[in-house]
């Protein structure tokens, strides 16, 4: 796992863009029936998709020595196109892929979109003068009256990464925790234990152990899997690039509005672009993004209730490990403890989307939720009183947590054989040992 | 002197004692006998020994002082549910469990070598315990029970588990602990070996203490003055030797030889019943029937129930 971890986390992160690689860096030749003679040479090709306009051919010829031609697909344009829209087909061997498909259609649009504008006696001129883009620029106004230039993209994905990671390894490691108190249980091994140390010193030793595994295990992985990707970016570096890049464009087009507007084919002209900018990226702006985003508060802030939540649940699961007898006896107690942490994933999205709003406000001051909701909220500027809120209220609720847990805990790993419910659980809480 | 003393231990769990004002007293390098019925409340006292609940009244003094955490290191206990855990190997987790009770490592060590050899399973250091068989395991457990050598040491029915020979391996480690000076508390069902290495007991019965003392004092108390007799000649004329202070319960043969059992009446002596019968038969065996713990165990229970019984 140690090893294996970070080469699935660097895989997810390589994997996509590699496959997008793979089938970019083909050259798909498509053959073009056009019977409505309207796009003959004016389908805009990229590196990878080129067009091969036929004359005088029907799609029969085609179809029977398909497999014999080096085409990647058929494009037929009916002459009805500009009136009815499904007139246009793609045959194929294959699925032809997505992005293959988006490119045609969003290019016989335009070229239709323009040709109907031009029939309404609108010249070439005006079109090219209408077009427009808009990249909002995003600036925050600072406590000392600055401005900083902020990113809401990357606020949204360092929040939902720190939310998940927290969601991640409390699961993770909290059910690991289950695990180990119930082995110690049905092992018989555990009174043999307690009678050198107390339950609940083998308690919390079993959940910061653990803690400390996980931990260990985790800085392991963001090392390796930091290795794993930067020795993998030149294979991808474009891809990799790319989406920086767009995001760093918005002041850039704000500047080359003008020499972009000219261009014609916008989507096309903006992607070349992008692809130009890849090479040399303006790495300032979003530099100055992440120095916006407080990464010490951050890490500070993650690692606290990274802890706290883990041991919050750790001692959850902790106790439950200790009241049953097996692990598939666990269920009935398990809901109570999964709910709240399924429904801090999904409130997760709301909360990257909406970071001051009620719902995220909330769930990020209830301790039970807060440790996720809270670092989702985070990269987006949270009032310090807030933080210190949820982290107290944390706090206070871990070690409740843990005291009752304990108790269940004591009288729990020595009893056997009982069907357990929760009038159970309160009867043991209210023993005194 | 005292090594171990209970007095007056009150446990309640919610309305249900599990202990009802139970004493006890521990003599220093005994083996005491802690006896009782399923569910009668041994367990729970051993755990209040161990430190490991807390009774609700009454007190547990350790050398004549009140129990402390500390303690535990000078007790070694083997529980009834005993296990280990399976994955581990059988050297690190002996020394971790040697370690737990307060052993520096390269002490236990050698300890442990000299154990394992002992009990012949030195080739097992480097094994996983699953790769052990039962009986493996009790003794590694056994083993990890003593290292520390601890003064007052409590076995929960030591003996489940294993075969005669390797019983009786550990019954005479038994008898050795308490030559070196060990003080052992041994709960268990089976009587004989009560009998055999116990010098005091006590029987607990729904969670109260009924039976103690020294084994053969109680034994005595439970002698009911019953005579067996083997003997060459007629069983008619020993018959009408005996008077009305004798009264024959049973007559029987035994290798041949006639035999007859009789219970002492209204304070008569054994020599007072061997001087009626010796001008009469040939004896060839007189004994005097001591009741086993077995008996003894049953009679108690039983008593206890119907001295019960009217008031509830």
């Amino acid at each position: 796992m140690t090893i294996l971890g970070p080469l699935l986390f660097g895989a997810i992160v390589i994997a996509p863009a590699w496959l997008a690689n793979l089938e970019d860096k083909q050259v798909k030749k498509i053959a073009v029936i056009d019977s409505s003679k309207i796009f003959i040479n004016k389908l805009p090709e990229t590196e990878y998709i080129k067009f091969n306009y036929l004359q005088n051919t029907r799609v029969e010829d085609i179809k029977r020595n398909f497999e014999q031609t080096d085409y990647y697909a058929l494009l037929y344009i009916t002459h009805l196109v500009a009136n009815t829209s499904n007139s246009v087909v793609m045959y194929s061997d294959q699925q032809p892929s997505l992005s293959v498909k988006s490119h045609i259609s969003s290019a016989i649009e335009k070229e239709l979109e323009q040709q109907k504008l031009r029939a309404q006696g609108i010249d070439d001129n005006i079109l090219q003068t209408i077009k427009t883009n808009i990249n909002i620029r995003t600036v925050q106004w600072t406590e000392g009256g600055g401005e900083k230039e902020s990113s809401t993209e990357l606020a949204m994905i360092v929040g939902y990464f720190g939310g998940f990671l927290i969601y991640f390894f409390i699961f993770l490691f909290g059910a690991q925790v289950m695990r180990g108190v119930i082995e110690e249980k049905t092992n018989r091994i555990v009174e043999i234990i307690v009678s050198s140390v107390k339950p609940f010193q083998l308690m919390m030793g079993k959940i910061i152990g653990i803690g400390l595994v996980g931990l260990t295990q985790f800085g392991l992985w963001v090392v390796l899997t930091l290795i794993i990707v930067t020795g993998a970016k030149p294979l991808i570096a474009p891809q990799m690039t790319t989406p920086a890049a767009q995001e760093v464009k918005a002041p850039s087009i704000m500047n080359n509005e003008n020499t972009e507007q000219a261009m014609p084919f916008q989507e096309t002209a903006s992607q070349q672009s992008t692809e130009d900018l890849s090479g040399n990226i303006e790495a300032e702006p979003i530099f100055n993004a992440l120095e916006d985003i407080n990464f010490g508060l951050i890490i500070g802030v993650f690692i606290f209730f990274f802890l706290g939540g883990y041991l919050l649940y750790g001692s959850l699961f902790a106790a439950i490990g200790s009241a049953v007898d097996n692990e598939t006896d666990t269920q009935q107690f398990m809901l109570p403890i999964t709910i709240p942490l399924i429904l801090a994933i999904i409130v997760l999205v709301q909360g990257i989307s909406n970071p001051q709003g009620g719902i995220a406000f909330w769930f990020s001051i209830i301790p039970l939720t807060s440790p996720i909701l809270m670092m989702a909220r985070l990269p987006f500027g949270v009032p310090t009183w807030e933080v210190m809120l949820s982290m107290a209220l944390l706090a206070l609720t871990f070690i409740g947590t843990t005291w009752l847990s304990g108790k269940i805990y004591r009288t729990g790993i020595l009893m056997y054989g009982k069907k357990v419910n929760y009038k159970e659980l309160w009867k043991w809480i209210r023993y005194k040992i | 002197m005292e090594f171990l003393k209970i007095k007056n231990v009150d446990k309640k769990f919610l309305n249900q004692y599990a202990l009802r004002d139970v004493s006890m007293s521990v003599p220093e390098n005994s083996i005491y006998g802690l006896l009782g019925p399923n569910g009668a409340g041994k367990t729970t006292l051993i755990r209040i020994i161990n430190r490991i609940t807390a009774q609700d009244k009454g007190e547990v003094y350790f050398k004549g002082q009140k129990i402390k955490m500390e303690d535990v290191f000078r007790i070694g206990y083997l529980p009834e549910e005993r296990g280990l855990y399976k994955k581990m190997k059988v050297g690190e987790q002996a020394l971790y469990l040697a370690q737990l009770k307060g052993m520096p490592k390269r002490e236990a060590t050698k300890k442990l070598k000299h154990w394992f050899e002992k009990f012949e399973i030195q080739g097992w250091w480097e094994k996983k315990v699953e790769e052990l068989s039962k009986g493996m395991q009790q003794k590694l457990q056994f083993v990890s029970t003593v290292i520390h050598e601890p003064e007052l040491l409590i076995f929960d029915e030591p003996f489940s588990g294993f075969d005669p020979i390797n019983t009786n391996l550990l019954k005479n480690e038994v008898r050795e602990l308490k030559k070196k000076g060990s003080t052992i508390i041994f709960s268990t069902h089976n009587m004989g070996s009560v009998e055999e290495l116990c010098d005091h007991i006590t029987l607990i019965n729904k969670a109260e203490n009924i039976l103690e003392g020294p084994i053969n004092e109680v034994r005595n108390r439970y002698k009911s003055n019953i005579y067996q007799i083997e003997f060459n000649g007629d069983p008619d004329k020993l018959d009408t030797s005996l008077n009305h202070n004798y009264e024959i319960l049973e007559r029987k043969t035994i290798n041949g030889n006639n035999a007859i059992r009789v219970k002492l009446l209204h304070h008569t002596s054994k020599n007072e019943l061997l001087s009626l019968i010796i001008p009469v038969v040939e004896i060839i065996a007189f004994r005097e029937e001591i009741p086993s713990m077995n008996d003894i165990f049953i009679k108690a229970v039983n008593e206890y129930k119907s001295a019960e019984t009217p008031v509830s």
